[in-house]
């Protein structure tokens, strides 16, 4: 990782880095590594008893099926809207919350309360938001349009990404507050001193200096983002419309039949996909130093 | 320009307001709707009001939870049961394994490190087909080890604590190395005490996450193991006014948490940063 490594490692302290991290290193080989490596064996085989060799068939066959299609496109589209989405607006968030205003710590508490809130105790409430007969839809009437059912149509791709923006706007907005944090106030001075507007320093000064912390946010957006089948199951059961249908909806569905063959190449083909894109942007991001 | 900085104040409260009412109605009207009578809240329901300040305030819900319906405060046991274990065995695990990780050299240290961070970033569902794959072979399928076990052991802790204890200064184990204190006694004097609010941020993110579970209990336990968050999905149709409770009793902990210390939640969040 750091280039070549010229450290010399002394034997004992060695025994010893080891011996420290035995535990977390047997945890993560016992539930992790080693059965990993026993569903890839799985990806390359068919049948229950009889094990046999089928070289890259079920690659073949998971790239073919319809409803795995769809769960990738799904959580593409999904990484697509909402980590920018969540990313504007918590931004702008922070920005008014770091302006000064009274109140700062008040805002800043409850803005970061839906983080610790469980979805699960919460999600009724946008249930009945969202009904036939719902909360917005009597609103709706009263303006004299007809809204839909929303959670049984395409639109429950939105209020997906609405529940996943209400969730992680504190989690982002704690990193940007950070990161303004440290920008020097004398950058700032300088630039009111030379006539700058809020609009330029906001771009000349702002801009640039939190990019670091936008990667950051970046990153963690997509985790989150990657995360979304604990709302979308909460709010919308375990067979949804099909526009939130989640590659994470597919594996879990599939638990139920306990094809271990097409668990096992569709969590192959996630890690790998997942470790691609992550490891691409880290390198981006060590390419322009953000 | 003084106006114009006024109008910019008043557009950035209602800004703030927005959002922040966003972020607190939920817990007002779950709250707010567990104080009412049964009926009143299953008439608002089935007619889809949203129905805020309750039209007679009484404690029958509750009543019924408490005393009459045992099954609810099993469940919020169930969540306990699953949570306080992981907590505990994740802090000591990931203490351990960040002393290793941040102030001892060892062949292929980064490599590890790396697979742990690559582990911490992934979806829940790409981890479950392997544990699933190994608790069978240990025969934990649908006990309550099923889900500690492998939360015990999650990458995350280690890395948050790493990067922490990696922040201490070296000279400080080398300076208690010179008085002759071994690994263990670093870890516990010089360390530990450097990283209470490290640990207590690592016991926070641990709480939220494993509080709100819903992948591995869905898959690994069976029904009368299901702690209150796959429960309360499911409460939610059927009887929301007891839903109701169980959500304010289920809510109650992670505000008390979070009032406590929202500081080292602050900190442990700032403190992700992969680099």
């Amino acid at each position: 990782m750091e280039g070549i490594e010229i450290v010399k490692y002394s034997k004992r302290e060695s025994v010893n880095g080891y011996i420290f991290a035995a535990p977390s290193l047997v945890g993560f080989l016992l539930f992790f590594g080693i059965p990993f490596i026993i569903s890839l064996f799985y990806c390359f085989t068919k049948g229950a008893g009889d094990i046999e060799y089928v070289g890259f068939q079920n690659f073949i066959d998971l790239f073919n099926n319809s409803s795995f299609q769809l769960a990738v496109k799904n959580t593409v589209l999904f990484n697509l809207v909402s980590v920018p989405l969540v990313m504007v607006i918590s931004l702008l968030i922070t920005l008014v919350l770091n302006s000064s205003l009274k109140g700062g710590s008040f805002f800043r508490m409850t803005l970061t309360l839906p983080l610790v809130i469980p979805v699960a105790s919460v999600v009724l409430l946008w249930q009945i938001t969202f009904a036939q007969t719902g909360f917005l839809n009597q609103v709706l009437v009263k303006l004299g349009v007809s809204g839909p059912d929303y959670l049984n149509t395409k639109l429950s791709f939105v209020i997906l990404v609405l529940l996943y923006i209400w969730k992680n706007c504190g989690y982002n907005m704690i990193i940007f507050l950070a990161g303004l944090h440290n920008i020097p106030k004398e950058y700032y001075e300088a630039a009111a001193i030379d006539g700058c507007s809020k609009v330029g320093i906001f771009f000349k000064i702002t801009v640039p200096l939190l990019l670091p912390t936008m990667f950051f946010v970046f990153i963690i957006s997509i985790i989150n983002s990657l995360r979304v089948y604990r709302e979308a199951y909460l709010l919308l059961g375990q067979y949804p419309d099909s526009s939130v249908y989640m590659l994470q909806h597919f594996m879990n569905n599939n638990f139920t039949n306990l094809n271990y063959q097409r668990l096992s190449t569709a969590s192959v083909i996630v890690f790998v996909s997942i470790a691609v894109v992550l490891g691409l942007l880290f390198k981006l991001q060590k390419k322009y130093e953000v | 320009m003084v106006k114009e900085n006024k109008v910019l104040k008043l557009a950035g409260y209602v800004v703030l307001g927005v959002f922040a009412f966003c972020a607190i109605a939920p817990i007002l009207y779950i709250i707010s709707n567990s104080f009412m009578d049964p009926g009143e809240v299953q008439d608002a329901i089935g007619k889809c009001r949203f129905h805020i300040i309750p039209d007679s305030f009484t404690l029958i819900q509750y009543y019924e939870v408490f005393l009459r319906k045992p099954e609810f405060l099993l469940r919020f046991w169930n969540s306990i049961i699953l949570t306080v274990p992981i907590i505990l065995g994740q802090i000591v695990v990931s203490l351990l394994g960040a002393y290793a990780f941040g102030k001892i050299e060892f062949p292929y240290k980064n490599k590890i490190f790396f697979m742990f961070i690559l582990l911490m970033m992934m979806p829940y569902q790409v981890t479950l087909v392997p544990v699933y794959i190994m608790l069978k072979k240990m025969n934990l399928v649908e006990t309550y080890a099923s889900v500690i076990l492998p939360n015990v052991f999650s990458t995350f802790g280690v890395f948050l604590l790493t990067q922490f204890v990696k922040s201490i200064p070296d000279e400080q184990c080398q300076a208690a190395k010179v008085d002759g204190a071994n690994h263990i006694k670093i870890l516990l004097k010089v360390i530990v005490p450097q990283c209470k609010g490290a640990i207590a941020s690592l016991a926070i993110l641990c709480f939220i996450d494993n509080w709100n579970m819903i992948e591995q209990p869905l898959i690994l336990l069976s029904d009368k193991e299901q702690p209150m968050s796959t429960f309360l999905s499911q409460i939610n149709q059927t009887s929301p006014g007891l839903a109701f409770v169980s959500g304010v009793l289920f809510i109650l902990p992670a505000i008390l948490i979070f009032l406590k210390g929202e500081k080292a939640l602050l900190e442990g969040v700032q403190h992700l940063d992969i680099k």
